[in-house]
C-alpha cells in the first residue's frame, strides 16, 4: 500500500528559488512526527526557515543529509508507519518519479510576474494558484515588496487564485505616486482589483499594506470578502520612527542591515541578499522621494497619522488581526480593545514579520479565516 | 526583472543620463560610426557597440566622432568638463591612455584641488581593459592600479551588468573625473538589470557570497572566476566570502577588513601585474590594519610581471584561473594545520 509511504520534498519559496540547503534535521530516523511539528530547517540564498510537517508518521529514511543542497521538489526523506517493510521503502525511493527535483524543467512551469496598468500606476503583480475559493490579494508593507509573502503565497493558493501586488514605488512597480497618501495607495489597490477583473477579494495586508486594505474596506466594502491584517498600520498611534527614518536614510549595507534587523525577533534572519535587494530597490531614481512622501503621510513626530481603527471596529467584513508579540515597529498592544467582531491572534517568538518568522502558524490562521469567509461563516 | 547584457546595461545608462541632463555629451573614435559619410548613419556605436543608438537619439552635436588622437579628445573632455559639460569619452583600449597622462594626471585630477574647489572636472573616461582576446601586449593590459594611484581620480571596475549600469550613472552624475574600465570579455555576459535609472554608490563593495573560512577579494572579471573557485571549494567543505570592491578609488576598506577579520584568511585576485597592483595594495592594508586576525599569510593571485603574451597558450596561463584561486584558498585554509 503505497499511500502508507509519504515523500518529504524540498519546498519552493518564491519564484527565484531553485534549490535549498538542508540546514538541519530536527528529527532522527525512526522518530514519530506529528502534523504541525517542526521537523527540518531549510536554508536558501534569501532566508532560513523551519518547516512544519504537513503529515504524520514515522521518519523512516533520511535521503538528503544535513548540510547538503537539493533542487526544489527533490526527495529529502520518506515517512511511513513502522510496520511498512524496509523493502517497500527502498522500492518507493528508487521508483520515486521526481527524486532528483525539478531543476532542469523549472523554466517551463515558472510563474512570471506581470506589470498591469492600474489607473495612473504600473503595478507589478504575481498571480498563482486556482480553485473555487474567492481570490486573495496580498499587500506588503512600507519599503517591502511581494517577496514578503514567500512563505505565505503557496499555502493560500491551494484552493484559490492569489494575487501578490507590489504597491506603487515598491518592488518592480513604478514610482508613480503624486501625494503618497493612504487614499492614493488605496485607489491604486482598487485600480489593481479592476485591472485583475476581481470583483471581490480577500485582502491580506502587512503593516502599511494593512492600512491600505482597511482604506479599501472603508471606501469600497463591497469589494472585500475578508480582511487579514498583519501588524497593521492605521489602528493606533505608536510606530517606530527610528525604523522609518533609518530605512529612509540608510544607503549603505551596514546601516541598512541594522535597520532591517529591527523587523525580526532574531537578527540572524537578515541575510546579505535581503539587504542588497532593499538597497537595489532604494537606489532606483524616484524611489527615495516616493518613500519619503509615504512616510510623511504615515507618521510624524513618532505618531501615526492614519486612523482607521473606527473603520475596523465598525466593519461587518470578517476581520482577522495577527501580530507578533515582539513587534518593535508597531507594538502588538494596539490589538487590545478592538471590537469583539475582530479576531485577534498574537504570536510568540515573532517580531514585525510573523508571516516569515512563524509562517506555518500564520498560514493556518489565514487559511482558516479565508475558508470560513468563503463559506459565509 | 529583465535580463540584459553588460553592453546593453551601459548603453541604457548613457541613454538615461543623456535624456536626463543636456550637459552630458559623448565623444570618441567611431562612436557615431563615421556619421556624415555617405550611407553611414550610426553603423558602429564604438568599437564594442556600447554607444549604438545614441547618435539617432541625441544628434551629432552631443554624440561626436573624434580623430584617432586620444591626447586631443581626452584633453577636450577635461576642458569641456571644467567649463560645465559632462563629457563621457570612450577610449577603445585603456592601453591608449598612455598618450594622455598629462591631461588626466596633471590637469583633470588636479583642477578641483588646485583651484580651491572653484572648478570641477565631471568627466568619465570609459575604456576597455583585460587579456583573453588575443589582442597582444598593447591592447590587453589591466591598468587600473596606475589610475588608482592618483589622488583626484575615481576608478571604477564593474563586474556585472547591474553594477555596470548603476556605476556608470553614478560616474556621470559625479563631479570628479572618473576612469571607468570595462573588461572586454564581460560585454556579452547577462544579468538582471532594472529598466529604470539607479545609482550604485562608489566605495561600497559587493559581497557576493558569505563564508566562514576564506575571504576572496577579486576585481572586475576576476570576480566571476573567484565565484567559480568558491563554488568548487564549497564542495570540499571550505566556505568562502567573495568580495567585489567595485571601485578601486574610493576603496571600501571597511568591508574588506571586516571580512578579513571574520575569516582570518585572505586571497586577493587581480589580473593586473603584481607590482604596485591592487593585490599588493589591498594586502598591505589588511596586513597593517587586521594583522592580529590573520591565521595565514595573505595570498595573491595575479598575472605575472610580464607583458600580456600573444601566444594563446601563454595568454591563457597569464590570466588567473579558478584552479589557481582554489589552490591559494586551500593553502590559506590548511596553513596552520599542515
Amino acid at each position: 500500500m503505497t499511500d502508507a509511504i509519504q515523500a518529504i520534498t524540498m519546498p519552493k519559496w518564491g519564484m527565484t528559488m531553485t534549490e535549498g540547503r538542508l540546514a538541519a534535521w530536527l528529527v532522527k530516523e525512526g522518530q514519530q512526527i506529528q502534523v504541525g511539528q517542526e521537523f527540518m530547517e531549510v536554508e536558501t540564498e534569501k532566508i532560513t526557515n523551519v518547516v512544519e510537517s504537513l503529515i504524520a508518521g514515522n521518519m523512516r529514511k533520511i535521503i538528503v543529509p544535513e548540510g547538503a543542497s537539493a533542487p526544489v521538489g527533490a526527495l529529502l526523506a520518506v515517512v511511513a508507519e513502522p510496520n511498512v517493510p524496509e523493502a517497500d521503502i527502498d522500492t518507493f525511493i528508487s521508483s520515486y518519479a521526481d527524486r532528483a527535483g525539478r531543476l532542469d524543467d523549472m523554466e517551463d512551469g515558472q510563474v512570471v510576474a506581470r506589470v498591469l496598468t492600474c489607473g495612473p500606476h504600473n503595478l507589478n503583480v504575481l498571480s498563482i494558484g486556482e480553485g473555487s475559493g474567492i481570490p486573495a490579494v496580498l499587500v506588503h508593507g512600507f519599503g517591502g515588496d511581494g517577496g514578503t509573502w514567500l512563505f505565505t503565497q503557496d499555502a493560500l493558493a491551494q484552493n484559490r487564485t492569489v494575487h501578490i501586488i507590489d504597491l506603487p514605488a515598491h518592488g518592480a512597480s513604478t514610482p508613480s505616486l503624486s501625494s503618497g497618501t493612504i487614499e492614493e495607495l488605496g485607489s491604486a489597490l482598487i485600480a489593481a482589483l479592476d485591472a485583475l477583473k476581481v470583483e471581490k477579494a480577500h485582502l491580506i495586508g502587512h503593516s502599511l499594506g494593512g492600512a491600505v486594505a482597511l482604506s479599501v474596506a472603508e471606501r469600497a466594502p463591497e469589494r472585500v470578502s475578508s480582511l487579514s491584517l498583519i501588524a497593521p498600520a492605521g489602528i493606533g498611534e505608536q510606530i517606530s520612527s527610528e525604523y522609518i527614518d533609518g530605512f529612509l536614510s540608510a544607503d549603505r549595507r551596514k546601516p541598512m542591515k541594522d535597520v532591517l534587523a529591527r523587523l525580526f525577533s532574531s537578527s540572524d534572519a537578515v541575510s546579505a541578499e535581503m539587504v542588497e535587494n532593499v538597497l537595489r530597490f532604494k537606489r532606483l531614481d524616484g524611489v527615495p522621494e516616493a518613500l519619503t512622501a509615504i512616510a510623511r503621510n504615515l507618521a510624524s513626530d513618532g505618531k501615526q497619522k492614519i486612523d482607521l481603527r473606527a473603520t475596523l471596529n465598525a466593519t461587518d467584513i470578517p476581520a482577522l488581526v495577527i501580530w507578533g508579540e515582539g513587534d518593535a515597529i508597531i507594538p502588538a498592544a494596539q490589538a487590545i480593545g478592538l471590537s469583539p467582531n475582530v479576531k485577534v491572534e498574537v504570536i510568540g517568538n515573532a517580531g514585525h514579520m510573523p508571516m516569515m518568522e512563524a509562517s506555518s502558524n500564520v498560514n493556518r490562521l489565514l487559511s482558516a479565516h479565508l475558508n470560513a469567509a468563503d463559506a459565509g461563516e | 526583472m529583465p535580463t540584459k547584457s553588460y553592453r546593453q546595461a551601459l548603453n541604457e545608462a548613457l541613454h538615461h543620463e543623456m535624456g536626463r541632463d543636456p550637459r552630458v555629451i559623448v565623444l570618441g573614435e567611431d562612436i557615431a560610426g563615421g556619421a556624415g559619410a555617405s550611407g553611414q548613419k550610426d553603423a558602429w556605436g564604438g568599437a564594442f557597440g556600447v554607444t549604438k543608438g545614441l547618435l539617432g537619439a541625441f544628434g551629432p552635436t552631443r554624440v561626436r566622432d573624434t580623430p584617432i588622437s586620444e591626447s586631443a579628445f581626452v584633453g577636450a573632455a577635461a576642458g569641456a568638463a571644467a567649463t560645465g559639460l559632462r563629457p563621457v569619452a570612450e577610449i577603445m583600449f585603456v592601453d591608449f591612455l598612455g598618450v594622455c597622462f598629462d591631461q588626466i594626471f596633471n590637469q583633470a585630477a588636479k583642477f578641483r584641488y588646485m583651484f580651491g574647489g572653484k572648478a570641477v572636472t565631471p568627466f568619465v573616461l570609459r575604456a576597455t581593459f583585460g587579456a583573453g582576446t588575443r589582442s597582444a601586449s598593447q591592447h590587453s593590459q589591466a591598468l587600473y592600479p596606475i589610475f588608482t594611484h592618483i589622488p583626484g581620480l575615481k576608478v571604477v571596475i564593474p563586474s556585472t551588468p547591474y553594477d555596470a549600469k548603476g556605476l556608470l550613472i553614478q560616474a556621470i552624475r559625479d563631479d570628479d573625473p572618473v576612469i571607468f574600465l570595462e573588461n572586454k570579455l564581460l560585454y556579452d555576459t547577462v544579468g538582471e538589470v532594472p529598466d529604470g535609472a539607479y545609482v550604485v554608490p562608489f566605495g561600497e563593495a559587493n559581497i557576493l557570497r558569505e563564508g566562514d573560512d576564506v575571504t576572496i577579494i577579486a576585481f572586475g572579471r576576476m570576480v566571476h572566476i573567484a565565484m567559480e573557485a568558491a563554488g568548487q571549494l564549497a564542495k570540499e567543505g571550505i566556505s568562502c566570502t567573495v568580495i567585489d570592491p567595485r571601485t578601486t578609488s574610493p576603496l571600501d576598506e571597511d568591508t574588506i577588513l571586516e571580512a578579513a577579520e571574520e575569516t582570518g584568511r585572505v586571497v586577493i585576485v587581480d589580473e593586473a601585474n603584481p607590482r604596485c597592483g591592487m593585490a599588493a595594495d589591498v594586502s598591505s592594508i589588511i596586513a597593517e590594519k587586521a594583522f592580529g586576525a590573520l591565521k595565514a599569510p595573505i595570498f595573491k593571485v595575479t598575472a605575472p610581471h610580464t607583458p600580456v603574451p600573444y601566444a594563446p597558450n601563454l595568454e591563457a596561463a597569464y590570466i588567473p584561473d579558478a584552479k589557481r584561486i582554489a589552490d591559494a584558498a586551500r593553502a590559506a585554509f590548511t596553513y596552520r594545520k599542515s
